[in-house]
């Protein structure tokens, strides 16, 4: 489960670990693309750290660039505004990464708070939540962003809102279903013996253990909540100017930009698919390490 | 089965009630209605003019009337009128349905045609080069943004045909319009066939590992009829409950596609209804979304159960 014991489980595997560089290592030769995935992601991840250090600015405007072709000056172009693509792209890392992580983390705390509550407790809540998630899953997750975006406004914080709260559902049943499964556990049955209340071995006996797929979902979430942010933001609904959003960026420049000036139209795609990739990659290979039944 | 019918018909009803309120309350919820958008385009605000029209539009009223309203509207078939075009909001959204559909269906078409002999494909050479550059792909399928896609797909035909495949308004015979559409779709079908193609190569390789399929090996069976007489039939089962899990993820790709593709269907049309705030089109497209969603989750949940004679639905 969770809290499996990793050196043995590489030792049997067939590993000569010792010491955590080599078990990095060893794992990346088990699993060469999710190896690539977190490569994606660290750069992804030092790009949105280290923006302010690197001397550029997605700001400035300056007519005498406008539409620049890349090279020179503007080694990525520049938009109508002459403002650096470079630029925008690089900090736009840090926007795409707050409202991943934001939305993520928001969407399975919620997730887990009223999945765990409900499959351990049951009762009426447990059916409530039930149909309730029905309800919110039966709209597509793009749908339900849009109209909640569009309700709450744009801005950064209501963006991460939008897009959390359609990822809370997903959360809540898979953490429910684990939990039912869970609850019926011998060690359960033993803490209650010893009189823990309820409360409490939820959790810490039950709670501890959805910890694994949780954190396969929650990879899997942050690709989704990267692409839903661009197409909020690709429509206009999503985070507002003047933040440089991967999304906005393409809107930017769409249809009109396709015929006269496609690096505008180019690079904030590839940046897009290059994060989400590296998470897709990444959450497939975590996938398999935390859950062997699952394992192809 | 009869109860089971019952008790299923009973819960979609009331999914649908669920989603009405919410989606009722999500757009009232926050201040600010069409009446701030116009004023606030016109640079002023006339108080005497605002209340006027928001009296006129039943804005004024408490938010349970207006709930009332709409829903008795619905059931006569009255839809309200768009504030927008101020035109019966019935007449907005009809017309607009056809394209979006055909759109619906020929990506669905793409997606199933390209992700379920990948997927077998894949799982049947599970762990070779071949299988290792199928996953590739369908990975970056799903990592590909929509609209990115649709925007790149254009960019193509800009630069090595000269011209843009964007979608008009009378296309002219049924011919041209599903070239003209088959672009879009393939960019819609493209990301959805990636779904397919990953749960068809799950559902094979879980097939796979089944002791029938060692039966039909060992009783000298070849690799090719046990991958498609013995192991394919079982494994498609589950890639029919995909088609109602592609029915949300399909509606997200159309959205953008029709954004990025100038095509006249609803998708695109919530997307404008939402920015204006326009309550009446916006509640409606989106009850429709939801009853597309739910009843092709019936019938898929139906197909299922007539194609498996394992699975039979307890009352």
């Amino acid at each position: 489960m969770a809290d499996h014991d990793h050196a043995a489980a590489l030792e049997r595997a067939g590993a000569n670990v010792s010491g955590w560089w080599s078990s990095v290592a060893f794992l990346a030769r088990k699993y060469p693309l999710g190896a690539i995935g977190a490569v994606i992601m660290v750069i992804f991840l030092l790009t949105a750290l280290l923006a302010g250090i690197t001397g550029l600015d997605p700001f400035s405007t300056d007519a005498r660039s406008s539409l620049a072709r890349p090279g020179g000056e503007h080694l990525l172009g520049a938009d109508f505004m002459g403002r650096d693509v470079l630029a925008r792209i690089v900090f736009g890392a840090r926007i795409s990464l707050t409202v991943a992580v934001g939305a993520t983390f928001l969407g399975c705390f919620f997730g887990v708070a009223i999945g765990l509550t409900s499959g351990f407790f049951g009762g009426w809540f447990d059916l409530l939540v039930q149909r309730l998630i029905d309800i919110m899953q039966s709209l597509p997750l793009l749908v339900m962003a849009l109209v909640m975006a569009a309700s709450l406004g744009p801005s950064l914080t209501n963006t991460i809102i939008a897009i959390a709260i359609p990822l809370v559902p997903s959360v809540a049943r898979v953490i429910r279903s684990n939990t039912l499964s869970l609850r019926e556990m011998p060690y359960v049955e033993a803490a209650r013996a010893v009189g823990m209340s309820e409360v409490r071995i939820a959790v810490t006996h039950v709670l501890p253990n959805t910890l694994a797929p949780l954190i396969v979902l929650a990879t899997a979430q942050l690709g989704s909540a990267i692409l839903v942010e661009s197409a909020l933001s690709f429509l206009g609904l999503g985070v507002p100017e003047p933040h440089p959003s991967w999304g906005r960026m393409l809107s930017e420049s769409a249809a009109e930009y396709v015929r006269t000036a496609p690096w505008l139209v180019i690079f904030p795609g590839v940046a897009i698919s290059a994060v989400v990739f590296g998470t897709n990659l990444l959450g497939d290979a975590i996938r398999d390490v935390l859950d062997p039944r699952q394992r192809q | 089965m009869g109860a089971y019918l019952v008790r299923r018909l009973a819960l979609m009803m009331l999914t649908l009630f669920g989603i009405s309120v919410l989606i009722f309350v999500l757009l009232r919820i926050v201040p600010g209605n069409i009446t701030d958008i116009i004023f606030d385009s016109a640079g002023f605000v006339n108080e005497r003019q605002k209340k006027k029209i928001e009296r006129e539009l039943g804005l004024d009223q408490p938010i349970v009337t207006q709930y009332g309203r709409w829903i008795a509207g619905l059931a006569k078939g009255d839809l309200g009128y768009a504030y927008v075009s101020e035109k019966p909001a019935i007449d907005e959204i009809l017309p607009r349905i056809p394209v979006t559909a055909k759109l619906a269906v020929l990506a669905l078409f793409f997606s199933v045609i390209i992700g379920v002999p990948l997927g077998v494909v894949s799982a049947v050479r599970q762990d070779t080069t071949l299988d290792y550059v199928l996953r590739v792909i369908s990975l970056s399928g799903l990592s590909l943004p929509s609209f990115w896609l649709g925007l790149l797909i254009l960019m193509a035909f800009v630069h090595f045909l000269g011209w843009i495949p964007l979608y008009q308004s009378s296309p002219g015979n049924l011919g041209k319009e599903l070239a003209l559409l088959c672009i879009p779709a393939a960019a819609v079908g493209f990301r959805s066939s990636a779904l397919v193609m990953r749960l068809t190569r799950s559902s094979m390789l879980e097939v796979l590992r089944q002791d029938y399929i060692r039966t039909a090996r060992a009783k000298g069976a070849s690799d090719t009829s046990v991958h498609y007489d013995h192991a394919l039939r079982n494994a498609v089962l589950p890639v029919v409950t995909i088609i109602g899990i592609e029915a949300a993820f399909l509606i997200g790709g159309l959205i953008v596609t029709e954004t990025v593709f100038n095509i006249p269907g609803v998708a695109r049309f919530l997307v404008e209804a939402i920015r204006w705030r326009d309550y009446p089109i916006v509640q409606n497209l989106v009850m429709f979304i939801a009853i597309v969603v739910v009843v092709v989750n019936f019938l898929v949940d139906m197909t299922y159960a007539m194609l498996d004679p394992r699975i039979r639905y307890e009352g």
